[in-house]
């Protein structure tokens, strides 16, 4: 009983090997057998959470906006998603004429697969990881890269200008906001001195990192909510705009694929964000009890996807041209100006033999007030510019 | 046959037979699909090289940036007709025939050389280290710090060239200014 | 044990695939296919002999970091060129792009 409580996967894992040799495979074959049946374990959790997380998410905005939200389908409304997945499974699903079949039904598998991938780099709890490879941030810049190109095919192959028109811009805006979001990224790595994600989560065993580096936390989030085409970033899809983007032409469970990627990929994020910034499975006796490590990683993930949640029900929409003006003029100056200022502040806070802690965070308070100090200043040229011409445009405005 | 010797080969198939289709298919939307699964091929086979980093980054730059680029560019200089007219030069046939005589004197040599029929020889040092060792490599004084550097001042005049290049004309853009 | 021939022989093939490609197509587009196809292999060669002949020398894989940064600011320029030549002949096959002036 207590090497289930102090090491639960470590047993799971030698119980199962215990069996499959009992049953005649060779050592190698069983570990390949065991290796899959975790993939396909995590594939599965995914999956059902992300139809958890639409109920979540229709319960959270109901109480934003003063009302109940689902509570007719079982107690709570918790059988929702079900009923959900069946409206979608026994609607007609319709190609479109002209429409390139093979390349249409793919889209929808490729933009799932590229975010349940994402979990594989995950660290759940203490030596629980789907796959510790020691460039697990990259992986997650790759993996998320392959997500646009899913948007891309499915644009395409409607066949419908809209469509086409929609998949530009949802790709134009995610390729822009992967700058700062892969900027914002090395942070970590900097401070923790590796790419990998479960040694960027031991780091942070005495402090974690939004502490160290809080600016580089918000760039993050907010570029990985562009990333995930969630509000105030989801222009493209919104169904009042451009008549729902790339996805017009899907029905029935294709578009309920598109609809729940979409979902877990707002709540991998949060995930990503406890992992990198948060600590993770870090927490009180977490490395005695690897169990209430993946109760601390579940809960920040909770806090963080509430954040989301929140700043989506609050935020009215973005134009394109506010997107791009925010992410080139304002995101990306800043994340490397963060890169540099963490960079130099770190090295400098060890040589001196400073606290790291008291360093960086003054080095990140400098730098707020340097950016509120040169938002004001353009502010008041702009505001002199107008006085002066009493031209509009020219003074920067967005009309 | 080990079990690695098969995925090399079923991962060789399936490259060259994607690849193949890239140079043949007629409509260039499948042949920009085809040549992403020739990309992702060619990563798995940096993960069986031992260069895990180079994989992940052959992700993130051909099939995340440069596929999606191609694209793009496919679909933005489409004509309707454009499927239907011949893809292929008028000697094509000399094309192919320079190819497979250049892949065929490789394939002699290369099989010939005896030297080249080793198997792997273990990898020094630390693997787990290897990020690390590169990254000195790219920015270390007595290592290849120039070639990085210049590398890029190469990727901003890329950037910089590219988008004097793709701007409307002038015309295009004082109508818009003016609208 | 996989021998080193195999993965030059395969480079080897993947080259000469995206040299047809290259040297046949009439699209423009479609030869930036081929060409990006024959960087991969060249990619491949030097990662393959980093391997297997050296693999103490870290010079293997910064060359092939490089030949990236190379090839993906060659297909952006080239691409960006396709774009703007479409905008002035409407057309983006090779052969018809021959005349400077007209």
């Amino acid at each position: 009983m207590g090497v289930v409580l102090t090491d639960p996967f470590g047993w799971i894992g030698q119980t199962l090997l215990e069996l499959l040799t009992r049953l005649g495979l060779q050592v190698g074959a069983a570990n390949l057998v065991i290796n899959l049946l975790g993939a396909v374990v995590l594939g599965t959790i995914c999956m059902t959470l992300g139809a958890l997380i639409t109920w979540v998410e229709r319960k959270v905005v109901a109480r934003f906006q003063d009302r109940l939200g689902p509570n007719r389908v079982g107690p709570f409304g918790l059988l929702q998603p079900i009923a959900d997945g069946i409206k979608l499974l026994t609607k007609e699903t319709v190609t479109p004429t002209g429409a390139d079949t093979i390349v249409y039904n793919i889209a929808p598998v490729v933009m799932v697969m590229s975010v349940i991938g994402l979990w594989a780099v995950i660290p759940l709890a203490p030596r629980l990881i789907g796959s510790d490879i020691n460039v697990g941030v990259l992986y997650i810049v790759s993996v998320g890269g392959i997500g646009t190109l899913s948007i891309m095919m499915a644009g395409w192959a409607s066949n419908n200008k809209y469509a086409l028109l929609g998949a530009f811009r949802t790709v134009a805006q995610l390729v822009s906001y992967e700058v700062p979001m892969v900027l914002a990224l090395l942070i970590p790595t900097l401070l923790a001195g590796s790419m990998g994600m479960a040694t960027i989560v031991e780091q942070q065993a005495n402090v974690p990192y939004i502490v160290l580096a809080p600016i580089a936390a918000l760039i993050f989030f907010i570029s990985s909510m562009a990333e995930a085409g969630k509000a105030p970033f989801d222009l493209l899809e919104a169904e009042s705009e451009i008549v729902a983007g790339y996805n017009i032409e899907y029905g029935g469970l294709k578009f309920g694929m598109f609809y729940v990627g979409e979902f877990l990929h707002g709540f991998t994020i949060a995930a990503l964000t406890a992992v990198l910034f948060l600590g993770g499975w870090q927490g009180p006796l977490a490395e005695s009890y690897p169990l209430l490590g993946l109760i601390y990683f579940l809960a920040k993930t909770s806090v963080v996807y509430f954040g989301v949640m929140w700043v989506r029900f609050s935020f009215p929409r973005l134009r394109i041209d506010q997107l791009n003006t925010f992410n080139w003029k304002f995101l990306t100056p800043l994340s490397l100006a963060v890169i540099v200022v963490t960079a130099v502040a770190d090295k400098w806070a060890v040589q001196a033999g400073l606290s790291r802690v008291g360093v960086l965070l003054g080095a990140n308070a400098l730098l707020v007030l340097a950016i509120v100090w040169l938002i004001g200043a353009y502010a008041r040229s702009a505001r002199r510019r107008l006085e002066r011409t009493g031209d509009k445009q020219a003074a920067g405005a967005h009309a | 046959m080990s079990a690695l010797q098969w995925v090399f080969l079923l991962i060789a198939a399936t490259t060259l037979v994607a690849a193949i289709m890239v140079v043949v298919g007629p409509n260039l939307v499948h042949a920009a699909m085809w040549l992403i699964l020739a990309l992702a091929g060619v990563a798995v086979f940096f993960v069986l090289l031992d260069a895990g980093f180079l994989a992940v980054v052959q992700v993130a730059v051909y099939i995340g940036a440069i596929a999606i680029l191609i694209i793009f560019a496919i679909m933005l200089t489409r004509h309707l007709t454009a499927d239907t007219e011949p893809q292929v030069t008028r000697s094509w046939w000399l094309a192919a025939l320079a190819s497979m005589v250049l892949f065929g004197g490789l394939l002699t040599m290369l099989t010939q050389i005896p030297t080249l029929t080793v198997g792997a020889p273990p990898l020094p040092g630390n693997p787990e280290n290897n990020v690390r060792d590169l990254g000195q490599a790219l920015v270390s004084l007595d290592q290849y710090v120039l070639p990085f550097e210049t590398a890029s001042v190469l990727l901003l005049a890329a950037l910089i060239g590219s988008i004097v290049i793709a701007l409307p004309p002038k015309a295009a853009r004082a109508d818009e200014a003016e609208s | 044990m996989i021998p080193l021939s195999w993965y030059l022989v395969f480079a080897a093939a993947l080259f000469c695939i995206g040299l047809y490609g290259a040297l046949a197509r009439r699209n423009s587009v479609a030869i930036i296919m081929g060409i990006e196809l024959m960087l991969n292999a060249v990619n491949i060669n030097l990662v393959a002999f980093w391997r297997y002949l050296s693999p103490a020398f870290i010079a293997g894989q910064a060359f092939a970091i490089i030949v990236f940064a190379v090839a993906a600011s060659e297909a952006a320029v080239g691409l960006a060129l396709i774009i703007s030549i479409y905008r002035r002949r409407s057309t983006v096959v090779a052969e018809d792009i021959d005349m400077l002036r007209w």
